[in-house]
């Protein structure tokens, strides 16, 4: 290495880094490192991995994807409900957080300060807080089912009640009982029945929950996007006729995609996280309609002492937010970037070129001609 | 170059910083001077004070110093402790999670060791007892009875002849006790609860290595539940928003339900309320109820083993099983403090006779998942089909039973 006059710089770079990166090392990097190989490990949770385990290579992967047994079918089982779950909470949270920025973006608003607020509020409650007082507001006696009585509904049992809301629409059309094609086994020993079952009554109040606390969080994201597009770009699309709906969704909606894609991943990341909830309502209880799958690594783990799996089934949710994030960043990608988008400009401008040539050719051969 | 070693250097300080923190003090093995923390999952300020004040003793009698925890979640805590490395010296160990411990060596197999090891109720033992070793001291039991609010059942017009002693006098007292705003009988609807039904209509799970869960008598314990549920006698305590049945006997919800002597706790909320136990009505086949015990676990190769052995020798005394008893109502799990206790309290005498004949819930290493697998299958037993459930309780537990020899 030449030392020139800046020769000490690197080590001092070194130097100021280490804090950050000692920190993040010792606490972040190394525990993933020790999960990761806990995962294909026979570790029972005695002392450190480390010394007091095995490689037993991918058995535990084996035993929550492949192997026909209860294992198997509790990780479908979770898996099922938390799809359902993301695929609600996600676009609801984001459209209406969206809904909400916009609102109170608007100018002539009163007391926009006071709605951003209580917008907001939910999302700086904490959620066990909210998941308890949920809770109370749906016991079989409780406030909802008392408001739903009041109008003639007789409510359900929310929180006790695991039938799945598409087998409770089928039952209603008089199939209540899995007709034979679906009977067959699906995926992760779960039949085609059991996977579309639906969200249960149960977990339904969880996703209203969950829209309720984190559309806060989100509306603020999208209200700093919005104001980020200057007025004259409004003022541009009025003057070119754009109507309100015309301007939101070919002005203001473009504009807002990298927000729209902070919004989406967060949301993915949150929503497949999803623990504390339903750790409150009972440990996948209703008939194991809440069980998701981070619950689930924490329940093997801890409970049945089967660090392995619980570590694999870790690394398998992991990877399915990674994959989700990936495709998502896919259908969301800017379309003028990128080897087809650079065809297709190339091909426009040429065509642009081409009428302006020909435009120029006529006007020339008029001008002529008079 | 010289980034490499600045790097390497880095790293091995993040390690000797991470592997720093995972060192273990170390300990004698000397029964006196010692520091012992005794980590329990207490049902509430009366056991947690009943429990420090009998350590105190102990402590100050041999030279030692205990320290009393009340844990708030005991399972996580205690799995935290093993991996780290650092578990408690003597803790409360569930009947539910015994065989997992003792399958995966975390507990120590001193128990066989006790002198008062002949003491203790047999079925107890046999509850803690891993590959016939008996491994850890049952700390008390309960058994499930059949609790009736006294002023419902006068209210109803039932006298003491009327006391269900088998299932269709428990049917058509519960028939009369139903009114618009009370069900007849409540029980949180899971195998802790449904199993003496199974079990009273002659039914089991395990027969040695054979898993017998979709036989006729179980299905007839279920379907009997079913009917009730079907006249509208039974109801499930979140169906009349309580969490749990004593909650609805205690709020008059519910005028008999299937608990044990720790209904007393509900005095606190429901001082009013006035009930009477009695041993659970005879099924199809005789008498039968659960039996619900924890041990005093001792974690495998604790440098603290010979003082934490004391001292459990000393908490399993017949006089501080009384104690205990006194002070927060749990039954003693030797039969001479057992007795005692029967004649002291006579309220929960009924319990201490339902040891005769009761069992232990099914408890082998692995049952606990397949277990609460059926649990959450009974959540839609009704108007759902008992049978199936049977059959895959069968599938899961045979395969669990396999794996577990």
């Amino acid at each position: 290495m030449a030392k020139g006059i800046r020769g000490a710089e690197g080590r001092y770079g070194w130097a100021f880094t280490a804090p950050a990166i000692i920190i993040i090392g010792v606490f972040l990097v190394l525990p993933i490192l020790l999960a990761l190989y806990v995962s294909f490990s026979n570790w029972h949770g005695l002392g450190s991995p480390i010394g007091n385990s095995s490689f037993i290579g991918t058995t535990n992967y084996e035993k929550v994807l492949v192997d026909p047994g209860l294992a198997q079918k509790d990780f479908g089982t979770s898996i099922r409900n938390n799809f359902y779950y993301v695929i609600i909470v996600v676009p609801l949270q984001t459209a209406l957080s969206l809904f909400l920025a916009v609102q109170v973006n608007r100018r002539i608003l009163r007391g926009r300060g006071f709605f951003r607020t209580a917008f907001y509020f939910p999302s700086v409650t904490s959620s066990v807080a909210i998941t308890t007082i949920f809770i109370f507001l749906f016991t079989a006696s409780g406030a909802v089912n008392a408001l739903l009585g009041w109008l003639g509904i007789n409510g359900p049992n929310w929180f006790a009640d695991p039938s799945g809301v598409i087998h409770n629409l089928l039952a209603g059309v008089g199939v209540s009982k899995a007709p034979a094609p679906l009977t067959a086994p699906g995926p992760l020993g779960l039949q085609w029945w059991d996977w579309i079952s639906g969200p249960s009554v149960a977990m339904c109040v969880l996703i209203v929950l969950a829209i309720f606390t984190t559309s806060g969080t989100f509306m603020l994201l999208f209200l700093a996007a919005l104001q980020n597009i200057g007025s004259e770009i409004d003022e541009a699309a009025e003057m070119d006729g754009a109507g309100a709906l015309r301007k939101f969704f070919s002005v203001t909606l473009p504009m807002l995609k990298p927000t729209l894609f902070t919004v989406l991943t967060l949301g993915l990341i949150g929503t497949w996280q999803v623990f504390d909830q339903i750790y409150l309502t009972g440990k996948g209880e209703p008939g194991k309609t809440l069980l998701t799958p981070a619950f689930l690594a924490y329940d093997t783990s801890f409970t049945n002492l089967n660090w392995g799996q619980g570590a694999a089934i870790s690394f398998i949710l992991f990877l399915i937010i990674v994959a989700l994030t990936l495709l998502q960043r896919l259908i969301l990608r800017d379309r003028d970037v990128g080897r087809r988008a650079e065809r297709n400009a190339k091909r426009a401008d040429a065509r642009l070129h081409a009428e302006a040539a020909m435009a120029a050719r006529t006007s020339t051969g008029t001008g002529a001609g008079s | 170059m010289s980034k490499i070693k600045w790097g390497a250097a880095l790293l091995a300080v993040g390690v000797a910083v991470a592997l720093g923190g995972c060192a273990q003090t170390s300990g004698g093995g000397s029964q006196t001077g010692q520091k012992l923390t005794i980590l329990i999952g207490s049902s509430g300020d009366a056991e947690t004070k009943a429990v420090q004040a009998a350590a105190d003793t102990w402590a100050k009698t041999s030279g030692n110093t205990v320290n009393v925890v009340a844990a708030s979640d005991l399972n996580q805590e205690l799995s935290q402790g093993f991996a780290g490395g650092t578990p408690p010296d003597l803790f409360y160990m569930g009947w539910d999670q015994f065989a997992t411990y003792a399958s995966n060596g975390y507990l120590d197999a001193y128990a066989a060791k006790l002198p008062n090891a002949g003491d203790f109720y047999q079925n107890l033992k046999d509850t803690f007892t891993y590959k016939s070793t008996f491994t850890c001291a049952p700390k008390d039991f309960s058994t499930l009875g059949l609790i009736i609010n006294t002023d419902l059942w006068a209210a109803a017009g039932l006298t003491d002849a009327d006391i269900p002693t088998d299932w269709n006098s428990l049917e058509a007292a519960a028939k009369k006790l139903t009114t618009a705003t009370t069900v007849g009988l409540s029980f949180g609807l899971e195998y802790a609860r449904a199993g003496v039904f199974m079990n009273q209509a002659g039914g089991t799970l395990v027969d040695g290595t054979t898993v017998k869960a979709d036989t006729p008598e179980n299905l007839a314990g279920l379907q009997f539940i079913q009917k009730l549920h079907d006249e509208g006698v039974y109801k499930m305590p979140s169906e009349v928003s309580a969490g749990w049945s004593g909650e609805a006997l205690g709020a008059g919800k519910a005028a008999m339900v299937i608990e044990g002597p720790w209904i007393k706790g509900i005095a606190t909320d429901f001082p009013n309320t006035k009930y009477q136990a009695y041993e659970l009505p005879a099924g199809p086949s005789g008498k039968s109820t659960f039996t619900f015990s924890n041990c005093w676990g001792i974690p495998q190769g604790s440098k603290t083993v010979d003082a934490a052995t004391n001292l459990v020798q000393f908490l399993t005394s017949d006089d501080q099983q009384m104690a205990f008893a006194d002070a927060f109502g749990v039954i003693p799990s030797t039969t001479s403090a057992a007795a005692k206790y029967a004649s002291k309290y006579p309220e929960n005498a009924s319990f201490v006779a339902g040891s005769d004949y009761a069992v232990s819930p099914v408890n082998f290493a692995g049952s606990a998942t397949v277990i609460s697998d059926f649990n959450a299958q009974l959540a839609s037993l009704f108007g759902g089909d008992a049978k199936s459930m049977l059959a895959s309780l069968q599938t899961n537990l045979q395969a669990a039973l396999d794996a577990a020899k």
